[in-house]
């Protein structure tokens, strides 16, 4: 049995998609999706499970799949993980499940991936999560963000019963699910969806409101919300801190993915948010927002697109399946590869000059530590894009007497995920630095089981 | 959805609108500003509040681009898709006896709640209005009641004096010694031009920034300026800063980089 090799996924074919935005993995059929959960022999002790950061009854949804109870199968999912759809097609798989797979030892581990996407899709379609309003306790909590931490939060306490209102900064919700991941790997409508499943179940959203300006943490308990979460993420883009960085043409992905994705705009339509591009465009960093604002670009129509990444191939943070599709695309990966200098004519970029690195022993990461050659290249460019990492968003701390916070602004909580303040809790990229989805959506659950305890403690 | 509870044309170009939009009023300070989106495609415009009264929030803006021409086409009892704040940094009132404020064209609407903090507090005001003809000097009678030396200044003397806002400074500092003070809001150039001026004559000086910015709370790094060699975003850490340590020709050739796609945005409107 071991021997049936994978089922793949369809895909858009590589050339005809760099011209749209269309999703690029297509999905299985119910029939893959059988052939493919067959090749799961149920581990008695199955480490997939236990290398899922939120705990999936991974082999228990395959089971029901195979006996065509799809709904089941469905609930088994969602009661560990509300976002299916999603993670099932941006979490790193093969450094969680398919990488405990056994199967993965000799051969290739069950694509568990692809399994959670369609049967996610499934409850979707049919409106699964759909499970009408819980009654309210009329105990007021506030949520900060609507990215996945958000999310998971209120849809866990307002199945409790709680009052939950979203209070969001920009005007639309979703966090980095809406303004960073581009829609040919999430297409949107999937995270509209979600989103109007919270909204049956009843939660409130508030958009337009900056916590910490718009109204403040104390002016929130004020207003008799018991307690509250922040869900900020991690939205501060981290400078690459080289010459040049502020010339015309240089862009943090952030402001290059919002403006493509948030505020819509295409270079061959119309927008009024616009965004310029050329044709040769460096893309710095090894990461999934690398690799997003990478493939983003040649989609605008850049002709040489090429990423600069100062660590070696096995270094790159990016999942494995954005590496491969970035690759069929034609994105030219530009390894041990360090920009030391951004050079501009006018005050516009014209060129980013690298030092050549080599690999020398692990560092604290683990990873073999990048070391520099003395030799240089410099490279023609009409647009950089930096793509080196985010931080927390500096608002609210600047703005909340006592919130405690790390000296590079992550949100410091207990073993319970308070925060120094008492009744104010966090979860997700604002207090791990940026992570990812899953562990943003688990932390914002558990937060919501904390809160629970604490405010049933506070009641009585 | 915001309502539009009262608009006023103050010149061809330039309208007021008061907004309802209680979230805004309620921590909204002088300094503060507030992104506006018009419609549900609409781009995410930067305006400084000008003055607040309850619920409201007022806001001033020149009809310019695609977007505060849509803006304009709004009338009263309209809505507005979006309208967020206070964001940035309220202004900073210094501890000073005589503030001149200079203002250029709509830069009068976000100095106005500035220069009135300064008089409440007991400092000597003077004010210096530049524009580019009479229709182009707003807000004097708001000034009037907390600032008695009202100087305005329009490049072709259809009112008060006919030169720049320089012209009606230099003087000023010349001979007014108890000056120790200057706030100057409006166009990047004229800004970068009073600041060489009052750095002339050992005066410190404020400005208030105003880069493209897009989402205004520190994610997007559109908006970022060189302050005194460093980086800052002007949207978390502005938009006023001290004049003497801005590189004004940067935020010059920033502000220009989207020009022609604007351009191209205005005459889509036109059509
Ligand atoms: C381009 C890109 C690609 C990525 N790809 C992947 C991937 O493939 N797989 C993966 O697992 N992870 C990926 N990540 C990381 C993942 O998206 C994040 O780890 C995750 O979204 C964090 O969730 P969060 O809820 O903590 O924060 P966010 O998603 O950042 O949401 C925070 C929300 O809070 C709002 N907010 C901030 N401050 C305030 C305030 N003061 N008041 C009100 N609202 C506020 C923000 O506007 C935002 O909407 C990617 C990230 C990016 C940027
Ligand atoms: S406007 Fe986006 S960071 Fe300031």
């Amino acid at each position: 049995m071991i021997k049936t090799p994978r089922t793949k996924m369809r895909e858009q074919d590589s050339q005809e998609r760099i011209d749209n935005f269309l999703e690029v993995a297509l999905g299985y059929s119910l029939e893959e999706a059988r052939q493919e959960a067959m090749r799961c022999i149920d581990c008695k002790n199955p480490k997939c499970v236990l290398a899922c950061p939120v705990r999936v009854k991974i082999p228990e949804f395959m089971k029901l799949l195979l006996e065509d109870a799809l709904d089941e199968s469905f609930h088994t999912i969602y009661e560990d993980n509300i976002l299916p759809s999603i993670c099932g097609r941006v979490c790193p798989q093969e450094s969680q499940c398919e990488g405990a797979c056994i199967l993965g030892i000799k051969s290739e581990p069950v694509s568990i991936g692809a399994l959670e996407r369609f049967v996610g899709d499934y409850g979707m379609e049919k409106g699964l999560a759909n499970t009408g309003k819980p009654e309210s306790n009329g105990i007021k909590v506030a949520v900060v963000g609507s990215g996945p931490a958000g999310l998971a939060n209120a849809a866990s306490l307002r199945k409790k019963g709680y009052d939950v209102t979203i209070f969001e900064a920009l005007h639309d919700y979703g966090g980095v699910l809406k303004y960073g991941i581009p829609d040919f790997r999430l297409p949107k409508e999937i995270v509209t969806n979600e989103i109007d499943n919270l909204k049956d179940l009843g939660v409130k959203f508030v958009k337009n409101a900056v916590i910490g300006k718009s109204l403040t943490i104390d002016q929130l308990f004020e207003d008799n919300y018991q307690s509250i979460f922040i869900g900020s993420g991690a939205g501060l883009p981290s400078a690459l801190g080289v010459p040049g960085e502020n010339l015309n043409g240089v862009y943090y992905a952030n402001e290059f993915l919002t403006r493509v994705n948030l505020m819509k705009s295409r270079t061959k339509e119309f927008s009024k948010t616009p965004i310029k591009l050329g044709d040769n465009i460096a893309v710095v960093g090894g990461g999934n927002v690398a690799m997003d604002a990478a493939r983003t670009a040649k989609r605008l129509g850049a002709k040489n697109v090429f990423i600069l990444y100062r660590r070696g191939r096995e270094g790159l943070p990016a999942r494995l399946e954005e590496i491969h599709h970035a690759e069929e695309e034609g994105i030219d990966f530009r390894l041990l590869t360090n920009p030391i200098e951004i050079i501009g004519e006018n005050r516009i970029v014209k060129q980013v000059r690298c030092e050549h690195m080599k690999l020398g022993e692990p560092d604290s990461s683990g990873r073999r530590r990048p070391l520099p050659t003395g030799e240089y290249s410099t490279y023609d460019i009409d647009n950089i894009i930096i793509s080196i990492g985010q931080k927390p968003n500096p608002i609210l701390k600047d703005n909340t007497l006592g919130l405690e916070t790390q000296p590079w602004g992550g949100i410091i909580t207990d073993e319970f995920q308070m925060t120094s303040i008492p009744g104010v809790f966090a979860g997700g990229d604002v207090v791990t630095g940026a992570a990812t989805v899953i562990l943003a959506m688990g932390a914002g659950k558990d937060a919501a089981h904390h809160m629970h305890e604490y405010l049933q403690t506070k009641q009585q | 959805m915001y309502k539009i509870t009262k608009k006023k044309v103050l010149n061809e170009a330039v309208d007021l609108m008061h907004i309802e939009a209680p979230l805004v009023a309620k921590n909204a300070q002088p300094g503060h500003f507030v992104i506006v989106r018009v419609d549900k495609d609409g781009e995410r415009i930067p305006l400084t509040i000008a003055g607040m009264d309850g619920d409201q929030v007022h806001i001033i803006y020149q009809k310019l681009g695609y977007s505060t021409q849509l803006l304009g086409e709004k009338q009263e009892g309209d809505f507005v898709e979006d309208f967020v704040g206070p964001l940035g940094k309220a202004a900073h009132i210094r501890d000073k006896k005589h503030v001149v404020g200079v203002a250029g064209g709509v830069g009068s609407a976000p100095l106005l709640p500035q220069l009135k903090a300064y008089a409440e507090q007991g400092t000597k005001v003077t004010l210096i209005l530049g524009g580019r003809n009479k229709d182009y000097i707003i807000l004097r009678d708001q000034y009037a009641p907390f600032c008695e030396n009202i100087i305005i200044t329009t490049d072709d003397g259809s009112l008060g004096q006919k030169g720049l806002v320089t012209d009606a400074l230099k003087p000023l500092l010349e001979k007014d010694k108890s000056i120790d003070h200057v706030i100057a809001i409006g166009p990047v150039i004229m800004m970068k031009f009073v600041t060489l001026m009052a750095k002339e004559h050992e005066k410190t000086i404020d400005v208030s920034l105003n880069p493209i910015m897009i989402d205004g709370t520190g994610m997007c790094g559109n908006c970022r300026v060189s302050i005194g060699g460093d980086t800052y975003f002007a949207c978390i850490d502005g938009p006023d800063f001290p004049g003497e340590e801005v590189d004004f020709d940067e935020l010059m050739s920033r502000q220009n980089y989207y020009k022609d796609q604007e351009h191209d945005c205005y005459m889509r409107l036109k059509r």
